[in-house]
């Protein structure tokens, strides 16, 4: 544990609520994101699910008051540390991104600048937010860089972005975020271009993150399996809504939304019996434009029927912190649980079709 | 080097497997006079009807290893014979009678598709270059009538015939890739990462719709995936590669369930699990070494949680240790 520990009160770090992002398209307001709530407490990580164009990244640009399109409207409300991020002056909102609210990406090359090596970076960055001079500066990005796992920090830091290889890459980028204590982090699908047994790693450190530098996550990503694997809570977006929410192992247990309970179930198991065919969903999501009045899942959900189609299914207590947006449980016949929910060592099941198999 | 397991004389191989691959290289000339070896010693075989998985981390050289099999690029050296027929040489014109045969399906669905052109004009052009297996010349009619059917094995409607590749998503556009590969009855249909670009949602889908195309049709694949729950769901047998060699071949039951080679454990262990419960630690420390120097002795160790000096100094084979198996370890696991 660190001297300099983040604040840690009783109230969450974050409160989101009602978070909307409209555009203007063809002469009209479309929503990306549409009434998005939640919290991330302190230490926390949580997990913002969904397919690509579900709005993950328009949330949090939203978050961070990047989105800059022309016409965009944020509306509804993001309190962090009782601060109010939505219509924050933009000159307040840099000076607490990078200090207080950190952002790491899938690529870490939009983060640096190729044509300064990775030590100089992180050193500017930590000298843009606090007093320390360049030789302090300097030995404090070497230090963060171990804390990351990077091998010969010194070293290392005198390289240049193109050449270190894409998992030391992502420790720098995560260094870099990290210089100087933010309480949030927002990772925007940090794992997704790597392999998994790099993946596995920054995973880790992620986790670790909670502990070693009192960090909070908002970990955004596409795969189910990193979610689990990642996050204490998790909200499943569908077309820029939230679809389910809970504690990570109580919306896994008990999937309650058709689209979550459908999405797991159509991932090929890497364990246990291997069903002759996926369950699958139909057809695709549908974007901004071409989404349905009522519930968004409706045109794929098998349980679509009249009061799905004609409005919008509100988020419906399951248990104490878990919801979904669905008509289902409030009709009285919610999804049953998920079957084999706990990571088991099962036998696989009978061997594969075809006949000879010679080397 | 790896050296290739040789194929034991039995019965069931009296026939020629479809695809036998002896001893392949691939070498890409870097600037500055440096070599990569992309694909280093490849050594297997392709039954008629199976679906063999290529599996491995990026770089490791599963798509330079396709576009050879298929002859989409040249080889450097070793041997590739496709039904028996040595094709390693062959020339452009030699080979043309046999591309019918093989096709390859992408991961960039959009890339491989002529925005400007209608799905029907797409689909149609290799039914009208290409003759039919007697040699003729394909009727206008014939083809409709194909197009028709190509659409219906691929589940999409006639409609989608007068489209443009765009007013599709990306599932869609696989299956229209997929309809092309399958327009000229090939063999032998190698799928590049061909659902790894999808959303989670329609991935099943078309994991689904190669199955069953591959069990109507009696067709062959080499399925190339870095996903191994993919692999698993899709293939009869599985080569694990790392650094453009072969780690592990054999039963993907076997081979995932109880592998051999402990490169082959952690990619198993590696796979972040939809499910709840411990978390693992991750299997391996550092990342895949650059394969333009890529470790001598076996190409595994500097990341291999098992190794032993004779790792640094001897490369294992590729060796057989049962019937259906082969690993290149000095230690194997199993
Ligand atoms: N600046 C923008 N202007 C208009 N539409 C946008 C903009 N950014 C993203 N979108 C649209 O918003 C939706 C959500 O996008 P995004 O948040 O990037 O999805 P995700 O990160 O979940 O993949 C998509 O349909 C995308 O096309
Ligand atoms: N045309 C090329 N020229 C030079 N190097 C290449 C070329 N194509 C691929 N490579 C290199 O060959 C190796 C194997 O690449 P590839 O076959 O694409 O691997 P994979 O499909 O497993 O990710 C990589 O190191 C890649 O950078
Ligand atoms: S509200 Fe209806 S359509 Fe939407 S998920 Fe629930 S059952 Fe399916
Ligand atoms: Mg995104
Ligand atoms: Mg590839």
């Amino acid at each position: 544990m660190r001297a300099d520990m983040p604040h840690t009160s009783t109230q969450p770090l974050l409160v989101v609520q009602n978070l909307s992002v409209h555009v203007p398209a063809q002469g009209q307001l479309i929503s990306l994101v549409e009434n998005v709530s939640f919290t991330v407490g302190a230490q926390e990580i949580v997990g913002l699910v969904g397919e690509s164009g579900s709005g993950k990244s328009v949330t949090a640009m939203a978050l961070m008051g990047l989105l800059d399109s022309p016409g965009v409207r944020i509306t509804g409300s993001a309190r962090f540390k009782g601060q109010e991020l939505v219509g924050m002056p933009p000159r307040l909102l840099r000076r607490l991104r990078g200090r207080d609210i950190a952002m790491i990406f899938q690529d870490p090359m939009t983060a640096f600048t190729p044509v300064y090596t990775i030590g100089w970076q992180i050193e500017e960055q930590i000298r843009a937010h606090t007093s320390l001079s360049r030789k302090q500066a300097q030995q404090r990005a070497i230090t963060l860089l171990a804390e990351m796992g990077v091998p010969d920090p010194a070293q290392m830091a005198q390289r240049y972005p193109h050449q270190l290889s894409g998992g030391l890459r992502q420790r720098a980028m995560i260094a870099m975020a990290l210089s100087c204590n933010p309480s949030l982090l927002i990772a925007d699908e940090p794992t997704t271009a790597l392999d998994v047994t790099v993946q596995a790693q920054i995973l880790e450190l992620v986790r670790g993150l909670r502990s070693s530098h009192g960090s909070s996550v908002l970990f955004i990503t596409h795969d189910m399996g990193v979610v689990a694997q990642t996050c204490d809570s998790t909200l499943v977006l569908y077309s820029g809504r939230i679809a389910e929410t809970g504690p990570t192992a109580d919306l896994f247990a008990h999937p309650s939304h058709p689209y979550t309970a459908a999405l797991l179930a159509s991932i090929p198991p890497i364990t246990g019996p291997r069903p002759a065919h996926l369950p699958t969903i139909a057809s695709a999501p549908p974007t901004p434009h071409t989404r349905p009045v009522g519930c968004a899942f409706a045109p794929r959900c098998t349980y679509a029927h009249t009061p799905c189609t004609t409005s919008q299914p509100a988020l419906v207590p399951i248990s104490a912190q878990h919801a979904a947006a669905c008509v289902l449980p409030t009709e009285g016949t919610p999804l049953p649980p998920r079957l084999g929910t706990v990571q088991t060592a099962q036998a696989h099941s009978a061997p594969h079709q075809t006949g000879t198999t010679p080397l | 080097m790896s050296t290739c397991a040789p194929t034991p004389p039995t019965a069931a191989n009296a026939t020629p497997p479809l695809l036998d691959v002896r001893g392949l290289y691939k070498t890409y000339a870097l600037p500055r006079g440096q070599k990569l070896k992309a694909v280093d010693g490849i050594s297997l075989s392709v039954t008629h009807g199976e679906v063999l998985g290529l599996v491995g981390e990026s770089g490791c050289g599963k798509s330079t290893l396709g576009r050879c099999l298929l002859r989409l690029t040249d080889v450097s050296a070793g041997q590739i014979l496709f039904n028996g027929q040595d094709i390693t040489k062959l020339p452009e014109r030699a080979l043309r009678p046999l591309r019918p045969h093989m096709q390859m399906v992408f991961q960039d669905s959009y890339a491989s598709l002529n925005p400007r052109r209608r799905i029907t004009d797409l689909l149609a052009e290799p039914l009208r270059v290409h003759p039919t297996a007697t040699g003729q010349k394909r009727s206008s009619s014939a083809i409709t009538a194909r197009l028709h059917e190509l659409m219906e094995r691929v589940g999409l409607p006639l409609s989608a015939l007068e489209r443009y590749p765009h007013e599709f998503s990306g599932g869609q556009r696989q299956r229209i890739n997929i309809a092309r590969a399958l327009a000229l009855s090939p063999k032998l249909i190698v799928a590049d990462e061909p659902v790894s670009a999808l959303d989670v949602s329609v991935q099943a889908q078309i994991i689904n719709l190669f199955a069953d195309l591959q069990a109507q049709l009696g067709l062959t694949y080499v399925f190339v995936a870095h996903d191994l729950a993919v692999i698993r769901q899709i293939s009869t047998r599985v080569a694990v590669m790392y650094l453009g060699a072969i780690m592990e071949l054999g039963q993907t039951d076997t081979v995932l369930h109880n592998p051999a080679h402990p490169y082959t454990l952690a990619l198993t262990q590696a796979v972040p699990q939809p499910v709840i419960g411990a978390i693992r630690p991750p299997p391996l420390r550092g990342d895949i070494p650059s394969p333009v120097s890529r470790p001598a002795g076996c190409r595994f160790h500097t990341r291999c949680p098992i190794a032993q000096p004779l790792c640094r100094a001897e490369e294992p084979a590729l060796r057989q240790i049962s019937t259906h198996r082969a690993v290149a370890c000095h230690f194997p696991l199993a």
